[in-house]
């Protein structure tokens, strides 16, 4: 643990929770609606973000969220207009996004391949003190939109036609969703990379609904869970110095097998212990058959 | 007598296949409406015309009296309790019935604005009008069919509305929970609420519907009393199965 002690390795641990946190927080949304693979999309078209960063030398950063957040507004309108079309539009955005994104990066002067890779599959050993500054207010616009809009941005995900006919502002909740997942993604980008951005928001998601009934509960347990793997998966890299990013992503996902496991455990013992006088009402019976 | 809605000469079509030809129903306060009428007959085109769902090619809708287009309508469609024929498809998390009931709060309450007292008692009154305040912790994906649509039947009473407007609330739900829905129409009826339903069949609703519309092919064929049902429609046991209207043209790939 004295690795901790280092400045280095404290910064890459507060970037990695900070992405612990916001990622499933946002990602719980996506979810919701089935689309669960729509960050991984955002994340390709901010790489054209970044690449575009580094060949005027501004900061990545700050043009990877401007970037993303145009992509993502673009697949919301795309999906608004839910034509069976959407599909292949969404591949052309996408792989327009990450093959502008390398070409871009190519052709900044003086930036190595390994520049890219730290994009691609996340860096956090190399936070700087500003990066971590500028996580630290994206990743707090992300808790903010997502904690206290919950009912909001709930109720459009969840039934999104109900929340028109309530007169709720359907089309900017919308797009406040899209624009918070594409700061999301660029929150994500130091910590885990480009390329896994979209595993924080769903493993975690995904390994507390396994136990959870509500969507409230599912949203705090994966958070909890996002923070733990970021937790653990830092140390581990730190230990067996193992990739960091990849890391912190494998053990989100034996969060999800081992919770995978002990709810199928549980759920066999409840039914041996009997299934009499569990669920309350049940479905009456519409014919009774004589023997 | 109030009117809450009147649609006149109201036209819709998806595509270039129209579904709704010059239509005008009139709805007065403390009505229960029915809209009869075959699939294919344009019934459910025709709530979703009211609800704003679908626009209207032409013709003109007011709403509780205020007669705009568009936007304008929208502070009147608060005033309107929504209840879709199914939950709606996007539910990839687990929601708990009280969560999704509380969303039908959001209309009454200002955006950021935390949940009130009186929130928190629509919520509880709308669970125990359809009867289900021991299943307000239950993942509303482990309900039977019939107790999800009384969730959103109590998700469109917690808004406290005064217009009611249904979409086959009765289709493929148990006995049981149909007059547990009963129940709950019958009270909000009580409280000189309106309500407009489309159904295919009326069941146990029949006493509390004041007027049928029937709808064939895009247009009214009656408006009055409640058709008595003739011929094999009027034995009980009849096998319930009726062919499309007819003029439904193979408009699969032009729908909605």
């Amino acid at each position: 643990m004295s690795l901790f002690a280092y400045d280095f390795m404290q910064r890459a641990l507060l970037g990695v929770l900070i992405t612990g946190l916001a990622a499933p927080a946002l990602g719980i949304y996506l979810v919701q609606r089935r689309m669960a693979l729509i960050g991984d999309g955002i994340g390709h078209v901010a790489l054209t973000g970044v690449g575009l960063g580094l060949l005027t030398s501004r900061s990545p950063v700050i043009t990877a969220v401007v970037v993303s957040a145009l992509g993502a507004v673009a697949v919301e309108l795309i999906r608004e207009r839910g034509k069976a079309s959407g599909d292949i539009a969404l591949a052309l955005l996408f792989y327009g996004g990450i093959s502008g994104g390398v070409f871009l990066v190519a052709l900044a002067a003086g930036k190595t391949n390994a520049n890219l890779m730290a994009y691609l599959f996340g860096s956090p050993l190399t936070t700087s003190r500003d990066d971590l500054v500028v996580m630290a207010v994206l990743g707090g616009v992300v808790l903010a939109v997502t904690l206290l809009l919950r009912p909001w941005l709930f109720a459009i995900c969840q039934d999104e036609e109900y929340a028109r006919v309530a007169g709720l502002p359907v089309r900017a909740l919308n797009l406040l969703l899209a624009v918070t997942t594409a700061v999301t993604v660029t929150v994500a980008m130091r910590a885990v990379g480009l390329l896994l951005v979209s595993a924080m928001m769903v493993v975690p998601v995904a390994a507390a609904q396994l136990v959870t009934r509500g969507f409230r509960a599912t949203m705090h347990l994966a958070m909890v869970l996002g923070v733990a793997a970021a937790a653990v998966g830092i140390w581990i890299a730190a230990e067996y110095d193992t990739a960091p990013g990849a890391t912190i992503v494998l053990v989100a996902i034996a969060a999800f097998a081992v919770l995978a496991a002990g709810a199928a455990v549980w759920r066999t013992a409840r039914r041996r212990a009997g299934a009499a006088g569990g669920d309350g009402e049940a479905e009456p019976p519409e014919v009774v058959l004589q023997a | 007598m109030s009117t809450v809605v009147e649609l006149r000469d109201g036209v819709v079509a998806y595509g270039d296949r129209p579904v709704l030809r010059g239509v005008d129903l009139t709805v007065h306060a403390g009505e229960v409406v029915a809209i009869l009428g075959a699939n294919g007959s344009g019934k459910s085109t025709l709530i979703r015309a009211i609800l704003g769902l679908v626009p209207l090619v032409s013709g003109t809708l007011s709403l509780f009296g205020v007669s705009r287009r568009g936007r304008e309508l929208r502070g009147q469609w608060r005033r309107i309790g929504y209840v879709p024929q199914r939950l709606g498809a996007g539910s990839g998390v687990p929601a708990t019935v009280a969560e999704v009931v509380s969303t039908g709060r959001l209309a009454r309450r200002g955006m950021l604005r935390p949940a009130g007292a009186a929130d928190r008692a629509a919520i509880a009154s709308a669970l125990a009008a359809v009867g289900l305040a021991d299943r307000a912790t239950a993942p509303v994906g482990t309900l039977s069919g019939g107790q999800q649509q009384r969730t959103l039947i109590a998700r469109a009473l917690a808004a406290e509305p005064e217009l009611l407007v249904l979409d086959e609330p009765t289709a493929g739900v148990d006995a049981r929970s149909q007059s547990a829905f009963a129940d709950a129409l019958r009270a909000f009826v009580a409280g000189g609420s309106t309500v407009l339903l489309v159904a295919h069949e009326l069941g146990p609703l029949q006493p509390l519907v004041t007027r049928a519309v029937v709808l064939h092919d895009g247009a009214i064929a009656h408006d009055g009393p409640v058709p008595v049902p003739a011929g094999h429609h009027a034995d009980p046991h009849h096998d319930h199965v009726h062919p499309h209207a007819p003029h439904d043209p193979p408009g699969i790939w032009t729908g909605p």
